[in-house]
């Protein structure tokens, strides 16, 4: 609150206090309409008070309860596939729709893996550009750079999606993927990671792709943590004679590091979620493959998929316990990405 | 006494500024990988979606593959369904918002409330549509748009109620001690001094949900679901630009897949358009 | 600016005719002395008089902020060290600061000690251990941290942060000790210890130090600058200055009858 807009807003108080005053000593107050108003008087509309405390307390409580209300409604609606397969669901790779066989192993699988690959390649990326933004960029670059970023995010995951499998996958496989097959398919351990063919969809260009959405959340939370470092113990570390990589590699990253880690469970907890653009490019395949360049399913893509055309009620019960389980999940990296940001908060007194 | 080490030859000095070069400019490099992607994403679809731009796709409806067409009956449903989760989500995210903000100082509700909504912030989209399916379209049997509206206002909620507690966080208290002061009810003070105060933010808030629930289509898979045709019937299943996209995109036509582009540009220039009018609204009636 | 110069036997640093700029603001003006080896030198004067603004240039640190910039010459052994060319990380590591408030780096106590030798000697590990004795002992902290070097900076009490903060500046072995109102935000009893440990320090080192304490600087130092309102208004030695200032805005100052 600055300027103009607070400045308004003072007169009006004091207009306010003006109406008062004036009603209240009528023989010096220069005649005005104000001058008949009355201060609210304690008995009218008393009841207007608590029923508005009433009211808003109400709806935050319905905020509260959304999420129970969603827990508690997927775990009545997967009852039936829950009761069928019992944990076993868990590690089941076989997704058969016309036997009733139902395992969660594929999506849960592509799930983990596409955001274990945005968040490899996400987290030293949007360190990057929170050191560029915080640290190497003159003023007058920051804030463009800064919405630019920002756009990535407000992208909506269907034109990822669009992109991805239009433009990115076909010059993924035609470009990219042989030179990864050749140079890394032949190696021990990893060799089988990299097996061909590439097709251009599958999950390391899922994982890719979830990277570059994943990556303006992470870097937003990095660069406001950055930002609340003291200037004072950055200035002691340069004062030693430290350079700025040895200022943010040895000081502010260790004296963030509760906020960092906060922020990269925030972008994981995205990556997790992320429906549209990971079903264009995953290439929605029930079958378990070693190799990133192979199709696969993620929680998300499964529902996205399949949800709609669901083939009998167990069907449907197995997708909302994928469902769940996807839920369960987000959730509780979010909570702790909270925890651990409501930490750094309290350190510092600001906000998250 | 002072250090011999401390002299431009020195060895471990030189290691440690080319340590800092590279970092540097690898860390550059990451601004530039951002940005890169970024413009080709917007070039892309400038290029893709631009020819798809006529009139026809204002005034046409979806048609059957290998027809001609456009999107009409798909952007007045997103339109409605937009405008109804708009309208059904900002007074609950503004009062429970003004809940946090005003009368949570004390108690448990605030606190747990304000962590919640920040998980349902970032929470799939598509689980939401499964509890929007699961309690409304599952009991009246069919898909509507009212279900779609329904799901849409949830992802509306937690962006409204975080922006307008941390808007009206920003008011100082000397105002409302002003208010206060002059024996104003607490309703009064909100309503006409916090809320006045807090105006643009708040907006803002608004804008950016009507942002994210443009792009939004996960939601509206299973609750809205699509219609091939002109209705304006909320009760039934409803054309929209999302789930429109996504079916053209996914098939093997190219004039769908040219309607697909068409739509996604709106989406995005709707969306890019949103985000700035909200922060330059922001920034005007801040400074 | 016009006194009878002050002869300095042994300037460490000259400062000529410095002048300095926040944007469009000058903040110091058309300042020149001579810092003598070996002693030390306070600069005293009313908040906003430019005394801190004229420390933080011996060592460049303003450089971090754009819009701040210097003009005039600083020689340090006769190199002028606001020279283009004038490497900052090692100008810095030659003259060091201690700031108002202590900075702990977040790492423990002998990391602390250990992150400014690091930058530039490669010492075995026993090499390090004594040199951390030996600085936290200069610092007059050794006794009182022996035992706990791999506990977190934070553990220790304001003042002893602060003297870990001068113990990692003088692990470096600097040739200047640049210390900023060390004492402003620590008690008396630790305020008392860090005067004895200035009177120690100008032994090994050439100390300026900032103060807006008189009294203090009629302790601690050898020489006084005064300024006000970003001119250099008389400097001296500190008994002169303290005695009989040549002055009558400088007696104004040192007889409190403003500022």
């Amino acid at each position: 609150m600055q300027g103009r807009g607070r400045d308004a807003l003072s007169r009006f108080v004091e207009n306010l206090m003006s109406s008062v005053t004036a009603a209240a000593a009528p023989l010096d107050a220069p005649a005005s309409s104000t001058s008949k108003q009355k201060p609210p008087a304690a008995g009218t509309l008393a009841w207007m008070d608590p029923f508005f405390r009433n009211l808003t307390r109400f709806f935050a409580f319905f905020v509260f309860s959304i999420l129970a209300a969603i827990l508690v409604t997927l775990l009545f609606h997967s009852q039936a596939a829950m009761s069928k397969y019992g944990i076993g669901f868990l590690f089941d790779p076989e997704w058969d729709p016309v036997k009733e066989e139902f395992g969660a192993l594929v999506p849960i699988y592509g799930t983990l893996v596409s955001s274990a690959i945005a968040m490899i390649i996400g987290i030293p990326v949007s360190f990057g550009i929170a050191l560029f933004l915080t640290e190497l960029s003159p003023n007058w670059l920051k804030r463009p750079l800064g919405t630019a970023i920002e756009m990535l995010a407000a992208i909506p995951s269907i034109i990822y999606g669009m992109w991805g499998l239009f433009i990115f996958a076909p010059l993924f496989a035609e470009h990219v993927q042989p030179v990864l097959i050749s140079t890394f398919g032949p190696l021990p351990i990893f060799g089988p990671l990299f097996k061909g063919p590439g097709m251009g969809i599958g999950m390391l260009t899922a994982g890719i792709i979830l990277a570059i959405m994943v990556i303006p959340f992470i870097t937003a939370v990095m660069r406001d943590v950055f930002e609340l470092v003291p200037a004072l113990l950055k200035e002691s570390a340069y004062g030693l004679g430290a350079t700025t990589w040895e200022v943010v590699w040895k000081v502010v990253l260790p004296y963030a590091k509760v906020g960092v880690v906060g922020g990269v469970m925030l972008g994981l907890g995205r990556a997790l979620g992320e429906t549209m653009a990971v079903t264009f490019v995953i290439g929605n395949s029930h079958r378990l493959s070693a190799s990133l360049m192979a199709p696969g399913n993620s929680i998300a893509s499964s529902l996205a998929n399949e949800f709609t055309e669901a083939v009998g009620e167990l069907h449907s019960s197995a997708l909302i316990e994928l469902g769940l389980i996807l839920f369960v999940i987000t959730t509780i990296v979010l909570a702790f990405s909270k925890l651990l940001l409501l930490q750094l908060a309290r350190r510092e007194g600001g906000q998250t | 006494m002072s250090s011999n080490a401390i002299t431009a030859d020195n060895k471990i000095y030189h290691r440690r500024r080319m340590v800092n070069a590279t970092m540097l400019f690898i860390s550059g490099l990451t601004m530039a990988f951002g940005l890169f992607w970024l413009a080709w994403i917007l070039i892309v679809l400038l290029q893709k979606g631009f020819g798809a731009l006529e009139l026809s796709l204002f005034t046409q409806m979806t048609p059957p593959p290998g027809s001609q067409g456009g999107l009409l009956n798909a952007i007045v449903g997103s339109l409605m369904m937009a405008v109804m989760a708009t309208l059904i989500g900002t007074p609950i995210g503004i009062l429970a918002g003004t809940y946090l903000a005003e009368f949570g100082r004390r108690g448990w509700l605030a606190p747990a409330t304000r962590f919640i909504n920040d998980i349902l912030l970032s929470a799939p989209s598509i689980v939401i549509g499964l509890f929007v399916y699961s309690v409304y379209v599952a009991q009246v049997k069919h898909f509507a748009g009212w279900g779609g509206a329904f799901a849409l206002a949830l992802i509306v909620i937690p962006v409204v109620v975080r922006t307008t507690d941390d808007m009206l966080k920003l008011v100082p208290d000397s105002l409302r001690e002003a208010a206060a002061a002059l024996g104003a009810p607490a309703w009064k003070m909100i309503v006409f001094v916090s809320y006045r105060a807090a105006r643009a933010g708040i907006i803002t808030g608004i804008l950016l949900a009507v942002a994210r629930i443009s792009g939004e289509t996960a939601p509206l898979l299973f609750t809205a679901l699509n219609n091939q045709f002109w209705s304006l019937n909320m009760n039934s299943a409803m054309a929209n630009l999302p789930v429109v996209i996504f079916q053209f995109a996914m098939s093997p036509y190219p004039d769908w897949h040219n309607l697909a582009w068409g739509g996604a540009i709106l989406i995005t220039l709707s969306v890019l358009f949103l985000n700035i009018l909200a922060r330059s609204l922001f920034r005007r009636e801040n400074s | 600016m016009n006194q009878p110069p002050v002869h300095i036997e042994n300037p460490k640093m000259k400062v000529k005719d410095l002048n300095f700029y926040y944007g469009g603001y000058q903040a110091i003006k058309g300042v020149s002395m001579d810092i003598e080896a070996n002693k030390v030198t306070a600069f005293i004067g009313p908040s906003g008089c430019g005394k801190s603004t004229l420390l933080r240039t011996f060592n460049r640190l303003y450089e971090l902020y754009p819009g701040q910039r210097a003009a005039g010459e600083i020689l340090l052994d006769g190199e002028n060290i606001l020279d283009k060319k004038q490497d900052l990380t090692l100008l810095r590591a030659k003259v060091g600061m201690v700031f108002q408030k202590p900075t702990p780096f977040p790492m423990s106590i002998y990391d602390n000690i250990a992150f400014g030798v690091k930058l530039y000697e490669d010492l075995s590990r026993g090499e390090m251990d004594e040199r951390v004795e030996w600085a936290l002992s200069k610092a007059a902290l050794w006794k009182e941290v022996k035992d706990k070097l791999n506990q977190s900076g934070h553990s220790l009490s304001g003042g002893q942060q602060q003297r870990l903060c001068i113990a990692r500046g003088i692990a470096i072995k600097p040739e200047v000790l640049l210390l900023d109102e060390p004492c402003s935000a620590l008690d008396p009893i630790s305020t008392s210890r860090i005067e004895e440990l200035v009177n120690e320090l100008k032994v090994d080192y050439t100390v300026v130090i900032v103060t807006h304490n008189m009294q203090q600087a009629a302790r601690v130092s050898d020489y006084t600058a005064y300024m006000y309102l970003g001119e250099l208004i008389e400097f001296g030695a500190t008994d002169n200055i303290f005695i009989k200032p040549l002055r009558k805005e400088t007696e104004d100052y040192i007889t409190g009858r403003f500022g």
